[in-house]
């Protein structure tokens, strides 16, 4: 039976029986004597990309200030990985940022490296690279689509979503999943590239960037794009670092931080690609530095593929303590036969100490702090995630502009919900 | 422009707080302070404006829970381990001039779990610490919102801590679906 | 009641009155808006060209409850949530339906815990239930079109 229960029912729980006063500190004065109006941009809402609550202090049509309320889709996913070993809690990391799970899966995975202390073989590297960049790309055209349809430029979401399938298709080809591939595990990748990836995978890259030009013609020069976008949701470098953000919207600002620069991991440090920065801070230098950052994956892209044709070898660590073996060994090796039994129905046990990891993902930095028992569970889990924090500076990003506008930064700050509240 | 060495973190923060900081630990290529709850603030501020160290980022607040006996006197755990209470709270900042990270740790105790909040020194803290007092408890002195933030706001109890079930439902076989079917809520309309 | 009482008992009339009815709900069946988690990607995905769903007459995702036929619930419904799709719900105009799209939304899907219902059909009253985690576009399609199957089946005897 379901333990905690709620002791409200449906009905008594969509009635508010608060009041103003709960409000007091948290929105200006002016609110409390009535003087601005509070509106409720509530969790169903088409351009909060998910369920977001905003509750709006408007003066007139101008934002005072926005206090978000989160939690709508908090799924429990740190407990839940409490509950269960290494290489089993993994599929449940996929579903927190679900625009990107290869991201998620990466951040976890290199932690719990970092943690055991496991190797990565190069090939797997490469693998995982690709997989990444993938990622980023399908990732920003979700966003593409989204905050132009959300700006009313429709066409685009149909050309992106033209574009992801092809990526998808290659994610169904790696891991028989489209999105939620589980791919990425602790030691490399669950199994080598099939034979008809490598050529989908050019076939795409040929393409791909006449795409990204044809976005680019849509909407960068486009009169509209460039009001709704110039000078709204400006964010200063220092507030921006203040309010912790990372990823494209900090570089936004000017900031020059990517951590596939600063704090290379999976090889970034080998590959030549440049990082896009931009000057004002406002939604359309956002914009920009998405539409680069397709042109720099593209460029690793090419060389990923390149080295991967060179690069043999085992495409996962070969540490059996840590690593399940390959399913065609267990019919010839007795040891394989204890590993595996072993590995799949205890896992296996990690030190009594706590680590943080970061990767760069699509959105920002997402952290994983694993602290482990010394035994095979986790003690605790915490996944740092760039949405969170984005959410969290709304209220300095959107002061002083207007409603429509508050859309315009939604959009740009590319915020997913399930990496949010997780 | 000259950038200054980099110093340091530990030495720099043994000297400017002397007995305030606990523990020191080393691990995997990361250096944790153990610091007193009621210096952290003092602590973060330090180590973000002093020249040398400039930590000028916060990356993540995250809070252990070691219920139910690794922690206090009756944890007799390896000599590295230093737990003396039940909440664990671990700052991790960054330092983008010299590109490394730190994380300073501080242990709240069971019966009243209090830290001074953060977020003077860096906004980006208040949710983080919103977050650590819904779901763990610990609270956060002069918070400027100390509402929930993930769970609804009636809500009893904070999950994460490990003594909270997690709340499964019985999965349902053939021979339990019935029994299970009774209790579920089914909503007809 | 209602019609067939009017009517009188034209056994013929009826029937074709049925078909001509339910061919027109079925033929443009407008959903509600609303995504909660992955599954609304692949919702979106569906709906793109690649598995377009405007050949269902599915085009228009109507932001508000009143205009909106279907209700998609595409991902996993949180405790906090559950009072705001109840309230969707109730706001939406007969005739209504529900598919519950994705695991999460069936029976809770991964998510067996404090903070997940186990299953939305605990809150509103499910027609259809699309399996998968989430579900390929072909399965959700294949899910409304069972949902039209079930419609076409309606009769007016039943809710007139």
């Amino acid at each position: 039976m379901v333990v905690a229960e709620q002791t409200r029912t449906i009905e008594e729980q969509r009635t508010w029986e608060g009041s103003l006063a709960e409000l007091q500190g948290l929105v200006s004065e002016r609110a409390m004597t009535g003087e601005t109006m509070l509106l409720n941009m509530g969790p169903h809402h088409p351009s909060t990309h998910g369920v977001l609550r905003l509750l709006l202090e408007l003066d007139g049509e101008e934002i005072v200030t926005c206090l978000p309320d989160i939690g709508f889709l908090h799924t429990g996913i740190e407990k839940s990985i409490e509950d269960k070993s290494f290489e089993k809690a993994l599929p449940l990391t996929d579903r927190m940022d679900y625009l990107s799970p290869m991201s998620n899966n990466m951040a976890y995975a290199s932690a719990v490296e970092k943690l055991i202390d496991l190797d990565v073989p190069e090939r797997a590297q490469i693998i995982r690279v690709i997989c990444l960049e993938l990622a980023r790309c399908a990732s920003h055209l979700v966003w593409l689509g989204t905050h132009a349809i959300d700006m009313g430029a429709m066409s685009v979401l149909l050309y992106a979503f033209r574009e992801r399938e092809r990526i998808l298709g290659m994610f169904e080809q790696l891991s028989g999943q489209r999105m939620m591939s589980s791919y990425i595990r602790p030691g490399g990748v669950w199994r080598d590239v099939p034979d008809v990836f490598l050529p989908t995978l050019k076939q795409f890259l040929s393409d791909f960037p006449a795409k990204v030009d044809d976005y680019e013609a849509l909407l960068t020069q486009n009169p509209i794009w460039k009001d709704r976008g110039f000078g709204v949701g400006v964010i200063e470098p220092d507030v921006a670092l203040a309010y912790g953000l990372t990823g494209p919207s900090l570089r936004g600002s000017g900031v020059n931080w990517d951590l596939r620069k600063a704090q290379p991991y999976s090889g970034y440090e080998t590959y030549d690609f440049n990082v896009p920065l931009g000057e004002h801070g406002d939604v359309y230098d956002r914009y920009l530095i998405r539409i680069h950052e397709f042109r720099e994956s593209i460029k690793i892209l090419n060389q990923a593929v390149a080295r991967l044709e060179k690069t043999k070898g085992p495409f996962r660590s070969e540490n059996r303590k840590f690593v399940p073996p390959l399913r065609s060994e267990l019919g010839t090796s007795m040891e394989a036969v204890i590993h595996h039994f072993k590995l799949w129905t205890y896992g296996y046990d990690a030190p009594d100490e706590e680590i943080y990891n970061a990767i760069e993902s699509p959105r920002g930095e997402i952290g994983c702090y694993i602290h482990g028992t010394g035994s095979n569970k986790p003690r605790r889990v915490h996944f740092k995630t760039p949405s969170f924090i984005h959410i969290s500076a709304l209220p300095v990003m959107s002061k002083g502009y207007l409603l429509a506008d508050m859309v315009a930064i939604i959009g740009s700050v590319d915020i997913v919900l399930g990496d949010c509240d997780r | 422009m000259e950038i200054p060495a980099p110093k340091d973190p530990v030495e720099a923060v043994k000297e400017a707080f002397g007995d305030a900081v606990l523990h020191i630990k080393e691990f995997r290529g990361e250096t944790t302070i153990v610091v007193q709850p009621e210096r952290v603030p003092d602590v973060l501020d330090f180590l973000r404006v002093t020249s040398g160290l400039v930590y000028n980022s916060l990356s993540d607040i995250s809070a252990v829970d070691y219920y139910p006996n690794d922690y206090g006197d009756a944890f007799d755990g390896e000599d590295g381990n230093y737990r003396p209470e039940r909440y664990g709270v671990s700052y991790h900042i960054l330092s983008m001039l010299y590109n490394r990270r730190l994380r300073v740790k501080a242990f709240a105790t069971d019966e009243d779990p209090v830290i001074p909040t953060a977020t003077g020194i860096w906004p980006s803290a208040s949710w983080l610490e919103r977050e650590i007092a819904d779901m763990m408890g610990v609270k956060f002195e002069a918070h400027p919102d100390a509402r929930r933030l993930l769970m609804p706001d009636d809500w009893d109890g904070h999950p994460h801590r490990r003594d909270y079930p997690l709340g499964k439902e019985t999965v349902a076989f053939s021979f339990n679906i019935e029994e299970i079917s009774k209790h579920k809520p089914f909503a007809k309309d | 009641m209602g019609v067939s009482s009017k009517l009188g008992n034209l056994g013929v009339v009826t029937t074709t009155l049925d078909q001509a009815i339910n061919w027109a709900r079925t033929g443009a069946m407008w959903p509600l808006l609303f995504g909660l988690a992955c599954c609304a990607i692949e919702y979106m995905a569906s709906q793109a060209s690649s598995y377009d769903l405007s050949r269902f007459g599915m085009e228009l995702n109507r932001a508000t409850p009143r205009q909106a036929d279907l209700l998609i619930v595409s991902g996993r419904l949180t405790r906090k949530m559950a009072p705001v799709i109840r309230q969707l719900y109730d706001q939406m105009a007969e005739p209504k339906w529900v598919i519950s799209m994705g695991d999460c939304a069936s029976c809770g899907g991964v998510y067996n815990n404090y903070a997940i219902v186990q299953g939305v059909d605990e809150i509103i009253p499910v027609d259809v239930y699309v399996a998968g985690c989430p579900p390929r576009p072909e399965q959700l399609l294949h899910g409304i079109l069972t949902l039209h199957e079930k419609i076409k089946g309606e009769r007016i005897n039943d809710w007139a």
